[in-house]
């Protein structure tokens, strides 16, 4: 039983008390609270002004949405030669993207007019990178110690031979003009991403220096750079940088844009690291000291390791906004892969009025993969960082 | 008589004192810049002579001598000169930029706000617009609303007629155009007057409120002194207003205001593009206010509102101010991608059509980073001197 009686003389007057010692079972929670429907009354319809917002944003959704669909993926085209198949007809009388556009000039769109035979030497360097970018990135992998060293020294210099060509090993020349595509874009960004850290990090350390000289040196270059937009850095690159040396050496039209993205890059990277640094503590460098190590070995064992290990979320971060950038390049006459788009889509054999929506969902797809897989690493590091400094 | 100290330091090699190897390091690194500079400009002498391209500013003050389609000072490319033309570029730099931090702020306030609702669909949208906005490159987005959204509008003869005469098609955006009779300057010291005594009435409002313990109702007042008085003004004036109507010939459509396609799509590129940044910046603002402020707020009376206003909004805004400074300032120079779609901003006309008919690439080159860097610069400043008012005082 659930109730029981008290009696005798704690209640007093020897009268049966009844006093419940056992919890009466929970009632359900309200309907309107509980599940899907007090879900949605909790989140979507707490107030009148929240369901309405609620339906306009339901309706802004549909507005998008379904049309978005309807073009990409069921009025597509998925198969054609040229533009008859995107255009118009009675057989098909809305027309979405036209994929068969893309079929058709995806070597185009990876490669550039990379000479057709040599272009397994592009496939190459492009497995090559994405291993050693494995190989880097990843904590469980073998040797690690010696995976910098491939991907700041080994990988550049092998990507240099396979790419442009040496005829000493039998790799025709290819001239970096006929280069295109993802290809460029992959080029761009990993020469800005390999040379922007180590010289980010030596400006970064230049302008934290003590000796005035070198500190107005690095101050003045971060902060010109920083100032002014990359399109200017890339003219400056493109038109002053023949200008600044002997005829003869003029370097060709690719190299002086990586030449000005990797100084652009740089000075962004000395401020990430620059920030780092500042977050190691006084005492770091005092201890450091007083074991008796010397500039560089306080930098190479005790500070820079802390420093980049906080920073690593805001590189990655500051390595997505270089992709994005290397679309720059674009305008300075390098053909990366929105200038292929840029072409391709202008070229009659495919103009249609749905060839550059195509066209640049193309690009967006490739560039929403490779920033959102940065993206992703960014977190997972943050994540991971967070987890170690017990924060 | 001997010294009590010990002995001597020991004899060390010069090369080992910090103080000498700091000046060594440092003439080094001069040396080599003035190095490099010194290389950089022989050569550029040597080669510049060869290429017969004179050097000095003298070009500034030649004719031109090419058109630029949009103007907002008097421009011709008969008699105008370079000097003119950068005027003219800088303008459009800066009128884009000015409307464009305008719009970006509004929607990134909107949506950084939206983030936070309470409002599960509005949180994740306003999250969905972010994330995948600031993942696009911006030049793609450029390329998109040019080509892909305003090129693909109707032809002239088939315009979409908008509300209130205007007109859109693939030219651009065509509206009426307001000309002012000579009426107007009463209007307009309406104006002035009514600002004049929404300013007194703020004064005496504090005043007010700092002897009674009450506050005036400002705002409502504000709003109604500037909004009623030169409107009465206006209609009492006779409406000293023209509108002029865009009209549809065959060819062309003459009258009104023309805003060139270009300039359309690299504002809303820009607006979208940054207020998704802006948006990140106003979320992490207002998270950076710990609840406890809100609540204690609360506590000492203050309705929602006032809460917001006077304890919320000034802390946010000490977080927001300086990357929302920032992002203008990325605004400003990301309105440099003009040249991508042929909006003729500064470094369009300035940086390329100029340099190339004169092929001055140093002075010209040169100019355009000293612009650029006097904005950013000027901005800083602008920056530090309201940080430093509203830093927190500390002991």
């Amino acid at each position: 039983m659930s109730h029981s009686t008290v009696s005798g003389g704690a209640r007093g007057g020897g009268i049966g008390a009844f006093v419940r010692d056992e919890r009466a079972p929970a009632l359900p929670a309200p309907a309107a609270t509980i599940g899907g429907f007090g879900w949605l009354r909790a989140n979507l319809f707490s107030t009148p002004f929240n369901a309405l917002l609620t339906l306009a944003t339901v309706a802004l959704a549909l507005l998008i949405i379904p049309p978005l669909v309807r073009f990409l993926i069921i009025d597509a085209v998925w198969e054609g030669a040229d533009r008859d198949a995107c255009l118009v007809s009675e057989a098909r009388p809305v027309v979405g993207a036209c994929w068969a556009f893309a079929r058709d000039r995806l070597a185009y769109f990876v490669y550039g007019s990379f000479p057709i035979p040599e272009r397994w030497r592009v496939d190459v360097f492009f497995v090559f990178l994405a291993l050693s970018i494995i190989w880097i990135l990843r904590i469980d992998a073998p040797r690690r110690d010696l995976a910098a060293w491939n991907f700041f020294v080994v990988l550049p210099s092998v990507s240099i031979v396979l790419l442009s060509g040496a005829k000493l090993i039998g790799l025709a020349p290819v001239d970096t003009t006929l280069w295109g595509g993802v290809l460029v874009t992959i080029v761009v960004a990993s020469v800005g991403i390999v040379v922007s850290l180590p010289l980010g990090v030596l400006l970064a350390l230049g302008r934290r220096s003590t000796m005035p000289a070198v500190r107005l040196v690095c101050t003045l270059f971060i902060e010109i750079v920083r100032g002014v937009p990359l399109i200017t850095v890339l003219f400056m690159a493109s038109v002053m940088l023949p200008l600044f040396v002997p005829p003869v050496w003029t370097p060709d039209k690719l190299i002086r844009a990586l030449v000005g993205i990797a100084l652009f890059a740089s000075a962004y990277m000395a401020e990430v690291v620059r920030a780092g640094l500042q977050a190691v503590a006084r005492g770091q460098y005092e201890a450091a000291a007083a074991v008796g190590l010397g500039y560089w070995q306080l930098m190479r064992f005790i500070v820079l390791p802390q420093a980049l290990r906080v920073t690593i979320p805001n590189i990655v971060n500051s390595y997505i906004a270089l992709f994005k950038d290397t679309t720059l390049v674009f305008i300075v006459g390098i053909f990366d892969l929105l200038k292929t788009i840029e072409v391709a889509r202008a070229d009659p054999q495919w103009a249609t009025p749905v060839t550059s929506t195509t066209g640049y969902a193309i690009a967006a797809i490739f560039y929403l993969t490779f920033c959102y897989m940065m993206t992703r690493y960014a977190m997972r590091v943050e994540r991971r960082l967070g987890v170690g400094l017990g924060r | 008589m001997s010294r009590v100290s010990g002995r001597d330091r020991p004899q060390i090699s010069l090369l080992f004192d910090p103080k000498v190897r700091s000046v060594i390091y440092q003439a080094v690194l001069l040396g080599l810049v003035g190095l490099v500079v010194y290389a950089a400009a022989s050569n550029a002498i040597d080669n510049l002579a060869r290429a017969k391209i004179a050097s000095g500013f003298a070009f500034w003050n030649h004719t031109a001598g090419f058109e630029i389609s949009q103007t907002l000072i008097a421009y011709s490319s008969q008699s105008s000169t370079y000097g003119r033309a950068f005027w003219v570029g800088l303008l459009n730099t800066l009128l884009v930029a000015g409307l464009g931090i305008a719009f970006a702020t509004i929607i990134g306030f909107i949506v950084g706000i939206a983030r936070l609702s309470s409002n599960w669909l509005v949180a994740r949208l306003a999250g969905f617009y972010v994330e995948s906005v600031r993942i696009l490159p911006l030049l793609l987005q450029l390329l998109f609303w040019y080509n892909a959204v305003l090129k693909a509008l109707p032809e002239l003869r088939d315009s979409v007629v908008l509300p209130f005469g205007g007109y859109l098609n693939n030219r651009g955006l065509f509206l009426p155009r307001l000309d002012v009779a000579p009426g107007f300057d009463l209007v307009l010291a309406a104006l002035v007057i009514a600002g004049i005594g929404a300013v007194a009435l703020r004064l005496f409002s504090r005043v007010h409120q700092r002897r009674t313990g009450r506050r005036l109702p400002v705002v409502t007042v504000t709003l109604v002194l500037i909004l009623t008085i030169p409107a009465l003004v206006f209609l009492a004036a006779g409406a000293p207003v023209t509108v002029r109507y865009p009209q549809v010939g065959r060819f062309n459509i003459s009258g009104g205001i023309e805003i060139l396609p270009e300039f359309v799509a690299l504002l809303v590129g820009l607006s979208i593009y940054t207020a998704a940044f802006i948006a990140e910046v106003v979320r992490a603002g207002i998270v950076a206010v710990s609840r406890g402020q809100m609540e204690a707020a609360q506590a000492l009376g203050l309705r929602r509102g006032l809460a917001l206003r006077l304890v919320v909004i000034p802390q946010a805004m000490r977080v927001i101010i300086p990357p929302l400074t920032n992002q203008y300032l990325n605004l400003t120079k990301n309105s440099s991608l003009a040249v991508a779609i042929g909006y003729p901003d500064f470094v369009q006309i300035f940086t390329g059509t100029v340099l190339n008919q004169t092929g001055q690439a140093i002075e010209v080159v040169a100019l355009t980073m000293a612009v650029y860097l006097t904005i950013s610069l000027g901005t800083s400043f602008l920056l530090n001197l309201y940080n430093a008012r509203v830093a927190l005082v500390e002991r």
